[in-house]
């Protein structure tokens, strides 16, 4: 087992024409992902060679359902077409949307969540802003190293992109069931509690990390998540203890959150569930590695 | 980005919402004219981005156009929580009749707009959510269906305004709404937002926070940048497209990929410096995933023209990029630096490609460059190479 992503996955790429699209299909593919298509209006009907093997292009994420029974897609979109790509993969119904892109306008990410729950939460969307998911030895869709870890019982949920390639390798003795990078941008589909909630779930899973960082309280929240519903270990790490305060976060959105989203309240509200804090990314990979069995 | 409240009014206006006239002006002299040109008696306001400027002394009524420039003089050049005065806005002096507060933000636990409203303006709106929240409504917008005139008087009903400016503050939310999404902002903000005795609504204040994303479709924004303001090392950060916050108080130069392992290591470095004099990051660096030689270098060359800063630490975990490539971008770096680098580098590489990256820089062997197998032990040598130079 492993969470949203497996070795069944049929996997399609809007914008793998491009050139991150091909890059990245190229490294999913080596992961094992089953890559079946493309989405690209303009180049419906041709098909790449990616790395030998030849994925047929097609007009519509819909389309490429029919014709491939495609279950996620990744999207690698640039920021100024992002929305109408994500919408166009709601709208087909797809049941997993990777967003990868960077600097998509919150605005954007916004409305097309919205447009995700008017259409009754059919679409799990990760991202934006992310660096996907792996299920290691099984598929990749995202831009994960998949060469930093292999299979294993840990689950990984992390705002960072970086921090989740760090903390898969310090943990690579142990191996992975599923790493999600979540994505740091103020709105994002999946979230912390999604993921712990799936790991929790899961029967390979035996031990979860979730990391976090400054801004808004999804800690906070996931933290009273874990409280209530998480029988399976939660070691987490924060970042962001010497971050300046009131860079990226205004007045009024500290009073909506009802926590001042510092890294130390959210350290405070872990440890109040029980989860063991790290103080830094190696402390944090210790206290998984010594909860895990034999 | 945030706007000063200037910045924020003018917004305001080319959206239909009511300002009351005035003028942005840098020196007391100028106050005085803008003053007389204006006519009656005139507020003099600091213009920094930040709160409590009443409280600090940043905001002044002036009955003549000479105590104008005299509150100028008396204004310019204050510090209000570390930011320097030196702009003021110079308005007419409205009658306050009744003062409510209003605002539009992102609301990231639940994933959408937030529309919060209440009948008592002017006080910091934290002590009025803390000490009374009933009086502050809070009004979730659906992104899709935005903000209608319907809309607008639920919002003006929960906020309990009073039912003579219901009619007037429904229209001016609409205004605010077309603000909040034509401009792409994450934060709109109006306090006070005040009703005069001729009934008028007005915006007497304004806090607008755009988001950077959106740029590309408001060219116009890029003019809202304050150069003058900026920390110098983050104006040449920008320039060379790194993403760059000076941190003060700092001596360890911070260089690494991706945002959260940056913030990761400015921590790491505090808690290594405990135990070393109180060594702290000076700075946050986010070189991206790439790590090129030329970012890397343009990297460096920000860091090493920061004074304070007596060691540098690069923290780079190999992802997308491998170490080698990385490896070699410090070396080569390093070499376009020649003699301007001249302070000790810490090198910590992880992931892809790690035995090359090192071997790479044991190969160079570099008189600056110590490399650790950690970035714990990493932190603390940097921490150790900064406090010995500052000994």
């Amino acid at each position: 087992m492993s969470i949203f992503l497996n070795e069944n996955s049929k996997v399609i790429v809007q914008g793998l024409t491009g050139s991150e699209g091909m890059k990245h299909g190229r490294k999913m593919l080596a992961a094992g992902t089953q890559l079946v298509g493309g989405v690209n209006a303009r180049k419906a009907g041709t098909s790449v060679d990616v790395d030998g093997t030849n994925v047929p292009v097609f007009g519509g994420v819909e389309e490429a359902m029919k014709e491939t029974g495609a279950d996620v897609s990744v999207l690698f979109v640039p920021p100024k077409f992002a929305k109408d790509a994500a919408v166009e993969a709601i709208d087909a119904g797809i049941g997993l949307a990777v967003v990868i892109t960077e600097g998509i306008p919150v605005h954007d990410s916004a409305w097309f969540w919205a447009h995700a729950t008017a259409n009754g939460n059919r679409t799990r969307i990760i991202g934006p802003n992310c660096p996907g998911i792996i299920s290691p030895g099984k598929s990749l869709a995202g831009i994960i190293p998949a060469n930093i870890s292999g299979p294993g019982k840990m689950g990984l949920v992390s705002k960072s992109g970086t921090l989740t390639y760090q903390m898969m390798y310090e943990l690579r003795d142990i191996g992975f069931s599923t790493g999600i990078g979540i994505g740091g941008d103020p709105i994002i589909g999946t979230t912390h509690i999604d993921a712990l909630a799936a790991f929790e779930a899961d029967p390979e899973t035996e031990v979860i990390v979730m990391i976090g960082e400054i801004g808004g309280d999804a800690e906070e929240r996931a933290a009273d998540y874990v409280k209530a519903n998480v029988t399976k270990p939660v070691v987490g790490y924060v970042a962001g203890f010497t971050a300046p305060e009131g860079k990226t976060m205004g007045h009024a959105g500290a009073i909506v959150s009802g926590s001042a989203g510092t890294a130390q309240a959210k350290k405070e509200a872990l440890e109040a569930a029980g989860v063991k804090v790290g103080k830094t990314p190696t402390e944090t990979a210790d206290l998984a590695r010594s909860l895990v069995s034999g | 980005m945030d706007l000063y409240e200037y910045q924020a009014k003018d917004l305001f206006a080319a959206h239909g919402v009511p300002v009351l006239p005035g003028r942005t002006v840098d020196t007391a002299a100028e106050a005085e004219r803008a003053a007389q040109e204006i006519g009656g008696p005139v507020v003099v306001k600091a213009q920094v981005k930040t709160g409590g400027r009443g409280k600090a002394g940043g905001v002044k009524l002036a009955e003549t156009p000479a105590e104008a420039k005299e509150k100028a003089e008396a204004i310019l050049g204050l510090d209000i929580k570390g930011h320097v005065v030196r702009r003021v806005l110079v308005t007419s002096a409205s009658d306050i009749a009744e003062e409510y507060y209003f605002s539009f933000l992102l609301d990231r636990s639940n994933r959408t707009f937030l529309a919060m409203c209440s009948a008592e303006g002017g006080m910091e709106i934290e002590e009025l959510a803390v000490e009374r929240p009933e009086a502050l409504a809070r009004v979730p917008i659906d992104p899709i269906a935005g903000v209608d005139r319907a809309k607008a008087d639920e919002i003006v009903k929960q906020g309990k305004l009073p039912a003579e400016v219901a009619d007037r503050a429904a229209q001016v939310i609409v205004e605010l709404w077309d603000t909040f999404v034509g401009e792409d902002a994450t934060l709109v903000e109006v306090n006070p937002l005040v009703r005069d005795p001729q009934g008028q609504v007005i915006a007497l204040d304004g806090k607008v926070t755009l988001d950077e994303n959106a740029e590309f479709r408001h060219e116009a924004h890029s003019q809202l940048v304050d150069e003058k303001s900026q920390n110098p090392l983050e104006a040449k950060a920008k320039e060379a497209d790194l993403n760059y916050v000076k941190l003060e108080g700092g001596q360890v130069g911070i260089i690494g990929n991706g945002a959260g392992l940056v913030m990761s290591t400015l921590d790491v470095v505090a808690y290594a410096g405990e135990q070393h004099g109180g060594m702290k990051p000076a700075n946050f660096l986010d070189i991206g995933g790439g790590a090129s030689a030329e970012v890397m270098a343009a990297g460096l060359d920000v860091i090493l023209g920061d004074g304070d800063v007596r060691s540098v630490f690069v923290n780079v975990f190999g992802g997308i990029t491998a170490c080698d490539a990385v490896a070699n971008g410090i070396v080569e770096a390093l070499k376009i630096l020649g003699d301007d680098a001249t302070k000790p580098l810490v090198v910590r590489l992880d992931g892809n490609n790690v035995d090359e990256g090192r071997r790479i820089l044991a190969e160079a062997n570099h008189p600056l460059v110590t490399v650790v197998g950690t970035m714990d032990d990493a932190a603390a040598k940097a921490a150790e190479l900064a406090a010995k130079a500052g000994a």
